[in-house]
């Protein structure tokens, strides 16, 4: 070794071994949305590549909003996890093409998004989002499709809010974009 | 077709959607319910976060040190490209939100001619605003009817707010030579497009609740394009701009 080496050379850099990916994407189904703790961002659909390159772990993120003030607590998050699994130094790339739907989250996700008490997205958000059409959202408390909307925005960018006129409960629905 | 002739226009993007939610930012606490609070804030954080976007493409673009933070917090108000109304004032709940109809249907109508531009890192960014778009201008456009075809005090206001903001609105139907050349590259959203579809939309929503819609406006000497603005935009920068200007070097 030469001196300086240590310090300029990029020691966490490794060739990647079989089970590598796998591995990583496990830890990934660990890291949950700060703001929904029981969803993953895999679940989520945020996380839309993962590889190897130039000796590090590359993923590619999308963001759910423009303006999610979580978009940076989920980087670090993923960074601090993948760190501590043993993944020197990987590489997040955020992508905003193709723009993250609710389409992406997947059946995991939306079980869990439910026994959560957040009613998960209905049906598909090509039909649905852009034509204003009111879904048929089922309280997550008490399963009743009798239900109203409160307000198109709720406690965080992604939800809207819904109240039960079975239950009387009131409950956040996760938009369909 | 020069990288840098961009620069101005992603400007006009960009600020006009920091500017226009620095604003909504501004009814944080004094909402007049809890449900108004977060949807005010919420659209308020998408357009932050869409201004973020496109300021960190003009900021690659100039190259010259400066990132999105610097463009929003470091420069005068000369310097910004915003729309005039959106610096607008937030007057009463009527003039809040026609300033945000008036706003959302010309920036819809941008964003679907910007999904399909030739320049792929643009036609990214707007294919993301664009979903949040259309949850902002159906919400404002049933503001503009609740209010317009409410009580007799909600409708007066409506009827004081549309004259005010109506000046600011020749920007919106008109572009700059610069953007006309923009859209004939194919990178731009046309501005006569633009124009016609912000008309009808609002043609389409004042004429369901019987809100007189104002004969088209005339050219205002004052161009927020050019950076001429209101002296309303030097008041919200310096509250917007104080913190960031005091502690140049603050991080979190």
């Amino acid at each position: 070794m030469q001196p300086g080496e240590l310090i300029a050379g990029d020691r966490g850099a490794r060739a990647p071994r079989g089970d590598d990916l796998a591995r990583a994407w496990a830890v990934l189904a660990q890291v949950m949305d700060p703001e929904v703790p029981v969803v993953s961002v895999v679940d989520l659909g945020i996380v839309r590549d993962l590889g190897w390159r130039a000796g590090h772990l590359h993923l590619v993120v999308t963001p759910t909003y423009s303006g999610c003030p979580a978009t940076e607590v989920i980087e670090t998050d993923i960074r601090l996890a993948l760190e501590r699994a043993g993944f020197p130094a990987p590489e997040l790339e955020r992508r905003l093409t193709p723009a993250w739907t609710t389409d992406w989250i997947s059946e995991l996700g939306r079980e869990r998004l439910r026994t959560y008490g957040i009613a998960p997205p209905q049906g598909s958000a090509s039909k649905r989002s852009l034509l204003g059409e009111a879904p048929q959202v089922c309280c997550p408390q008490c399963g009743s499709a009798q239900s109203e909307l409160l307000s198109q925005f709720g406690s965080t960018a992604c939800k809207a809010l819904y109240r039960c006129r079975e239950c009387l409960e009131p409950f956040d629905y996760f938009k369909c974009i | 077709m020069h990288k840098h002739d961009l620069i101005p226009y992603l400007l006009l993007l960009g600020d006009s959607a920091l500017v226009q939610g620095q604003r909504l930012c501004e009814w944080c606490g004094r909402a007049p319910a809890l449900e108004e609070e977060l949807a005010l804030m919420n659209v308020g954080l998408d357009l932050v976060g869409q201004a973020r976007n496109w300021l960190e493409y003009a900021a690659e673009l100039l190259a010259d040190g400066r990132d999105a933070d610097a463009l929003a917090f470091r420069r005068d108000e000369r310097a910004y490209r915003n729309l005039l109304l959106v610096e607008q004032p937030n007057g009463d709940f009527a003039v809040t939100m026609t300033k945000q109809f008036l706003y959302d249907a010309w920036h819809l109508a941008m964003l679907q001619g910007l999904v399909g531009s030739a320049d792929e890192r643009i036609a990214g960014i707007a294919g993301k605003a664009l979903k949040e778009v259309t949850y902002h201008l159906r919400r404002s456009s049933e503001w503009v009817q609740r209010l317009g075809g409410g009580t007799e005090e909600s409708r007066q206001r409506m009827l004081a707010a549309i004259p005010a903001l109506w000046r600011f609105t020749v920007e919106l139907t008109a572009g700059s030579d610069n953007e006309a050349q923009l859209a004939q590259a194919g990178i731009a959203a046309d501005p006569a497009s633009v124009g016609a579809a912000w008309r009808q939309q609002v043609c389409e929503v004042f004429s369901a609740v019987d809100l007189p819609l104002p004969k088209a406006a005339s050219h205002f000497y004052l161009d927020g394009r050019k950076g001429l603005h209101t002296e309303h935009l030097g008041l919200l920068l310096a509250e917007m701009q104080c913190l960031p200007r005091a502690y140049p070097d603050a991080t979190w």
